[in-house]
């Protein structure tokens, strides 16, 4: 690669190794803990970090949905359904698991990585780091609004639906008596 | 390259502590006039003993507080039952780093200010979840499952209160927004959605803070102390510092949204006046909080709740939508009196 | 700059993990965090392609993911609630009625 250069410890790239490296140990933690309330502890800090990810590509907003929604409401609400059902954990977290599906599930898992990772590694991806001038502009957040009421209108409408029948099945399945 | 590096990450770490210590001093100082302004409130007197006026009291019971036995409870799941009082002190003190405190003068100063204290709000909730799981004790799950819905409820409120004010800025970062208010007027001025956004929020960021008339969590007469109930010592002081942390951080981000931050008369002529005008508006605030407290008894909990979401989410969209309107219909009227 | 296909490998080993968590776990809960791993492995994805290709379409399609995700976890949770009062678990290997 003659054009790009690689300083060696610059800004993004430290970001990038502090927040990616985050992410897959938690990652990992989530589905190695035996206690719910910690795996869904773990997935909080990947999320946390994947939002970081978002930062060091320029997209500040989505970041900051990713920390507000996922990690402010959705994981919240993981815990709270932990809590009111009192759960305690699986005894001896993965140890319960079977020989055969560890083994299965191990092999699927490294066999995945490694499919994907080779396509990762031999597709030629268009060339050219992208552009830091034209991206991390101030107006991130203006152009998105814009694209979502334009392009994105309809899906927009549509998911905003989508959310009022979600809202109105929760109640129906959740309530005990009407 | 290294170089930059250094250079930052040292100019931000010594910012950052600045920052941090003077918020400590500051939560010393709140406890006392918290105590002073409940005594008076109540006809009596308050604390007046150690120190003059009673100033030295607080240093004096955190003093005890390092001397007090620190009690994990031995059913409690111990890596979890440490971290939540860290939790607790983190998001509030996180957030402050975009609040711009004068004009020469912000921690951060991001074009997506305001959702980054949005997202550090919402991440508050889980010191109080984790305190009251990990404790194993009934009124501390209590607390904790008490709290989860009171904070998801009125987090919800709380971002729509912002949004005319973010409207009719055109901007998210808090920087903007406070130079903008000084151009023209604060923005609790701009009739007829300014005030309503101000007291809605303002509703919203007592209850985010877990405050009387909301303090449900914590409700000391049926719940013991709720999702602190187990707690003691150093760490117990850590979810107080929390507690008084996330209001400073919240009158601060209410001063800057709506009462124009550190702008004031001569603030031109004389930059640093601006530093006086700020802390005397968060003071200001920070009064009604413990003014609140003081004068109205809790609420119960179908009525929290009912509250948050029957009465504060409608009038949030309402006063969205009032906005709007008013924007769009009378442009001319905005631009006459409001220069915008 | 950091090339864009580290953050496609970031993005393979949390959503292989996420894959393989859902075959390991037999906690509904877990399984559903794991789903969540998942789609935010494909939310990188599509963030760094959105800064590859000098676009926002990336970033507008992460963000309808975030709302499809919400919906589909307060659904699913009030699903496992009303699961757990009919078996008293959320063990997955249990709950078979449907199985003929």
């Amino acid at each position: 690669m003659p054009h790009l250069q690689f300083p060696a410890l610059s800004v993004p790239l430290v970001l990038f190794w502090v927040f990616a490296v985050v992410a897959c140990l938690m990652g990992l933690l989530v589905i190695v803990l035996a206690n719910p309330v910690s795996s869904a502890l773990a997935l909080v800090m990947t999320l946390c970090a994947v939002a970081g990810l978002f930062l060091t590509l320029g997209a500040q907003f989505i970041a900051a949905v990713q920390v507000i929604v996922y990690a402010g409401a959705i994981m919240v609400l993981f815990l709270f359904v932990i809590m009111l059902l009192q759960l305690r954990g699986e005894p001896g977290g993965l140890r319960g698991v079977l020989f055969g599906p560890k083994v299965l599930a191990g092999a699927l898992g490294v066999a995945l990585i490694t499919q994907m990772g080779s396509l990762v590694a031999t597709a030629a991806w268009p060339a050219g780091a992208a552009d830091p001038a034209a991206f991390d502009s101030p107006l991130n957040t203006q152009m998105i609004g814009k694209l979502l009421y334009s392009r994105y209108l309809l899906p927009f409408e549509v998911v905003s639906v989508l959310l009022l029948v979600a809202l109105l099945g929760s109640v129906v399945l959740a309530k005990r008596k009407f | 390259m290294i170089h930059l590096l250094d250079n930052m990450l040292i100019r931000a770490a010594v910012q950052g502590l600045m920052i941090i210590s003077i918020m400590l001093g500051c939560v010393t100082f709140l406890v006392w006039t918290e105590r002073k302004v409940a005594g008076h409130i109540q006809l009596r007197i308050g604390p007046e003993r150690v120190g003059p006026f009673g100033l030295l009291q607080t240093i004096a019971d955190v003093i005890k507080l390092f001397m007090k036995e620190d009690i994990t409870p031995s059913s409690a799941n111990k890596v979890l039952y440490t971290i939540a009082p860290m939790l607790a002190v983190i998001p509030p003190m996180t957030s402050f780093a975009v609040v711009p405190v004068w004009s020469q003068f912000a921690l951060a100063d991001f074009n997506i200010g305001i959702l980054w204290v949005l997202a550090f709000t919402s991440l508050s909730v889980y010191a109080i979840v984790l305190a009251g799981w990990s404790s194993n004790s009934k009124y501390s799950t209590l607390g904790g499952l008490r709290a989860t819905a009171q904070m998801i409820s009125y987090e919800l409120a709380m971002g729509l209160s912002i949004l005319p004010i973010l409207m009719w800025s055109g901007t998210l970062s808090l920087r903007e927004i406070v130079l903008l208010q000084q151009r023209h007027l604060w923005n609790i001025a701009v009739l007829p959605f300014g005030p309503i956004a101000f007291l809605l929020f303002l509703i919203c960021a007592i209850a985010e803070t877990n405050r009387a008339p909301f303090d449900l969590p914590e409700a000391e007469a049926e719940l013991v102390a709720g999702f602190a109930t187990e707690y003691s010592s150093m760490k117990w002081s850590f979810f107080f510092l929390g507690e008084y942390a996330a209001i400073m951080t919240g009158c601060a981000v209410a001063t800057s949204l709506f009462l124009g931050g550190w702008g004031g008369p001569f603030v031109d002529q004389v930059p640093l006046l601006g530093i006086v005008y700020f802390v005397a508006k968060v003071f200001a605030l920070i009064f009604v909080f413990m003014w609140v407290r003081w004068t109205f008894p809790r609420f119960r909990y179908d009525q929290l709740m009912g509250f948050g979401w029957k009465f504060l989410l409608p009038a949030t969209l309402g006063t969205l939508v009032l906005g709007a309107i008013c924007m769009t219909v009378f442009p001319g009227f905005y631009h006459q009196f409001y220069g915008r | 700059m950091v090339p864009i296909s580290n953050y496609l490998w970031v993005s393979v080993i949390l959503f292989s993990l996420g894959v393989t968590g859902v075959i390991l776990r037999r906690n509904a809960i877990v399984i559903f965090m794991c789903i969540e791993l998942m789609m935010n492995a494909a939310n990188l994805a599509f963030v760094a392609f959105a800064r590859q290709t000098h676009t926002l379409d990336g970033q507008v399609m992460v963000f309808f993911v975030m709302t499809v995700a919400a919906a589909e976890v307060a659904v699913g949770l009030a699903i496992i609630i009303s699961m757990f009062r009919h078996h008293e678990s959320v063990n997955i290997d249990q709950v078979d009625l449907l199985r003929g």
